[in-house]
C-alpha cells in the first residue's frame, strides 16, 4: 500500500456520490457522477456554464432529488432522509449561493440572527450578538452590521452571505461560484476567505467555479466536469497536465495567475 | 378531416399542464393545515404581516368602501322615489352592503393590494435564492413565509372587510342625510332592522375564505416563480388574476349555500 492510498484510507469520508443521475425533462443535466470528498478537504468542481455543476450541489444539501444514485453525507443517504432529519443534516452544511441571497428585507445582523434564533434557541440575546460580531469580524465586516443588503458592493455580500453559512458552524462548506461577478483583487480575497474558512473552522469544502485562479488557489483537489460528467480528477497539476482537448481547450480559454 | 398532431400535442400538453398545476396548487394549500399548528410559532412575523395586509391597506380600503356606500345610495335613490319608498333606501343600502359590497369590495382590493404584493415578494426571493438560503439554513421557509402570510390575510381581510361595511354605511349616511336630514341614530336603526344574523356571519365567512383565497394564491404564485425579473412580474400578475377568478366562483358557492338557509 502506497503512502497516498494509506492518507486517504485514513481520512474520514464526509461526502460520497455514486453514480449520481439528474434530469430536468430531456435535459439531462447529470450523467453518472461519483466524488468521495475527505474530511477538511477543499474539492474544486470545474467546468463551464451550464455544465450541471451547481445543480451537483443542490443535490448534496437536498434542494433536489437525484434521479439515479447515491448521495451519502455525513454517513447519510439525503434523498431516504425525511423533513426533521434532513433539517437536522442541514445544520452541518452551509451554503453559499452564487448570488449570496442574503434576506433583502433585513439588515446584516438579522440575516445572521435568522438562521441562529431558529435553529439555536437556547442562546441568549447577548450570545447572539457576540456570535455575530465574532463571524463578521472573521470575514472582516464588522462595519456593516447594521446596514441593508441593497447597501453593500458584491464582494461584501459574498462574505455577508458566507458569515450568514459559518454562523451555524458547518463541518461542510457548499460554495455555488464564489468569485462570479467579482473583480480579480476581491475574487483574490474570496479566495483566502474560503482557505481561512477552511483553517479556521475545520469545514470540508465543495467549491463551484470555472475560475482557474480560484481553483488552483482554494482546491486540493480539482474534478473536472464536462457535459454532466466528471472527465478528470486530481489535483490541480494532474488535470491541467492531461492531454484531454476538453480541458485544454478550458485551460487556453481562462486567464491564470 | 385530417388530423393534426402538432395541434394535437399542444392541446393535451396544455390539458397535462392544467391537471398538474391544479394538483400542485391543492396540495400547496393543504400543506397549510399540516403546518398551521406545528411549532416552532413564528408570532412575531405574523404580527408583522398582519400590519402590512391590514394598516397598509387602511387607506384604500377607506377611499373605497366610502365611494361605494356614496354612490350605491347616490345610484339607488331615483329608483326608489320613483314608487315613494326612499324611505326604505337605509334597509336596502344595509343589505346590498352588508351581504354582498362589503365582503367583494374588500376582497378584491386586496387581492389587487396584497394578493400581488405577496406574489412579488414571494417570486422575488424564489428567483434570487432566499427561499433555498433559508431551506439550507435548516428553516422551514412554507412555515415562516407562507403559514405567516397565509394567517395574516385570513384573520385581517375578515377585520377589513367589518371597516369597509363600517365606512361604507357612512358614506350611506351622509347621501341620506344631505337628502332627508335623517339623523345618525335614525338611518342606523333602519338599515339594521333588516340585518339578520345570517347576513352578518354569512360575510365574515365569505371574508375569511376569500382572505385564505388572496393568501395562498399569492403564495403558491409567488413560490413557483421562474425566469428571474420577469417571472416575479408573471407571479404577480398571476396572482392577482387567481385569486379574483377564485373569489368570483367562491362568491357564486356561498351565495347558493346562504340562500338555501334563508328558506
Amino acid at each position: 500500500m502506497d503512502i497516498e492510498t494509506k492518507n486517504i484510507e485514513e481520512k474520514e469520508l464526509v461526502i460520497g456520490i455514486k453514480d449520481l443521475y439528474k434530469s430536468f425533462g430531456n435535459n439531462h443535466v447529470l450523467r453518472g457522477i461519483n466524488l468521495d470528498v475527505f474530511r477538511q478537504d477543499n474539492v474544486v468542481v470545474l467546468g463551464r456554464s451550464g455544465t450541471g455543476k451547481s445543480v451537483l450541489i443542490k443535490v448534496i444539501s437536498g434542494l433536489l432529488k437525484p434521479d439515479r444514485g447515491t448521495v451519502n453525507v455525513l454517513g447519510q443517504e439525503v434523498a431516504t432522509l425525511n423533513e426533521k432529519e434532513l433539517q437536522e443534516l442541514r445544520l452541518h452544511i452551509g451554503f453559499s449561493f452564487q448570488g449570496s441571497a442574503l434576506y433583502d428585507s433585513m439588515t446584516v445582523r438579522e440575516n445572521l440572527a435568522f438562521p441562529l434564533v431558529r435553529n439555536k434557541r437556547n442562546l441568549t440575546k447577548q450570545e447572539i450578538q457576540s456570535e455575530i460580531e465574532s463571524v463578521l469580524d472573521d470575514v472582516g465586516l464588522l462595519q456593516t452590521i447594521n446596514q441593508m443588503p441593497s447597501e453593500l458592493s458584491g464582494g461584501q455580500r459574498k462574505r455577508i452571505g458566507i458569515a450568514r453559512t459559518l454562523i451555524l458552524r458547518p463541518q461542510i462548506m457548499l460554495y455555488d461560484e464564489p468569485t462570479s461577478g467579482l473583480d480579480p483583487i476581491t475574487s483574490e480575497e474570496i479566495n483566502a476567505l474560503i482557505n481561512l474558512v477552511k483553517d479556521k473552522f475545520n469545514t470540508t469544502s465543495i467549491i463551484i467555479t470555472h475560475d482557474l485562479t480560484c481553483a488552483k488557489s482554494t482546491g486540493d483537489k480539482i474534478a473536472m466536469m464536462f457535459n454532466g460528467e466528471f472527465i478528470k480528477q486530481g489535483t490541480f497539476d494532474e488535470v491541467f497536465s492531461s492531454d484531454d482537448e476538453r480541458i485544454q481547450n478550458f485551460y487556453k480559454y481562462n486567464f491564470i495567475n | 378531416m385530417n388530423s393534426i398532431p402538432g395541434e394535437k400535442i399542444l392541446i393535451t400538453k396544455k390539458l397535462d399542464d392544467f391537471f398538474i398545476g391544479l394538483y400542485s396548487g391543492c396540495q400547496f394549500a393543504l400543506r397549510f393545515f399540516k403546518e398551521v399548528f406545528k411549532p416552532p410559532y413564528e408570532f412575531k412575523e405574523i404580527i408583522k404581516q398582519c400590519y402590512e395586509v391590514g394598516y397598509k391597506s387602511l387607506g384604500l380600503i377607506t377611499l373605497t368602501g366610502f365611494i361605494t356606500g356614496l354612490v350605491f345610495t347616490k345610484q339607488s335613490r331615483p329608483s326608489l322615489s320613483e314608487f315613494g319608498a326612499s324611505s326604505w333606501l337605509p334597509s336596502l343600502v344595509a343589505i346590498a352592503i352588508i351581504r354582498a359590497l362589503a365582503p367583494f369590495v374588500t376582497a378584491l382590493i386586496c387581492s389587487g393590494k396584497v394578493g400581488s404584493q405577496i406574489g412579488a415578494e414571494l417570486g422575488s426571493m424564489k428567483v434570487t435564492e432566499q427561499i433555498d438560503a433559508m431551506e439550507v439554513s435548516a428553516t422551514n421557509p412554507y412555515k415562516y413565509l407562507v403559514v405567516s402570510r397565509v394567517l395574516a390575510t385570513t384573520i385581517m381581510i375578515p377585520l377589513l372587510m367589518c371597516y369597509t361595511g363600517g365606512v361604507a354605511m357612512l358614506g350611506a349616511f351622509l347621501n341620506v342625510h344631505q337628502n332627508e336630514m335623517t339623523s345618525l341614530i335614525t338611518f342606523f336603526q333602519q338599515a339594521f332592522e333588516k340585518i339578520s344574523f345570517l347576513d352578518i356571519f354569512s360575510s365574515l365567512i365569505k371574508s375569511i375564505v376569500y382572505g385564505f383565497t388572496i393568501g395562498i394564491v399569492g403564495c403558491y404564485k409567488g413560490f413557483n416563480a421562474t425566469n428571474g425579473t420577469e417571472g416575479v412580474g408573471k407571479a404577480a400578475n398571476s396572482s392577482v388574476v387567481l385569486s379574483m377568478f377564485l373569489i368570483f366562483v367562491e362568491e357564486i358557492l356561498i351565495v347558493q349555500i346562504t340562500n338555501s338557509f334563508r328558506t
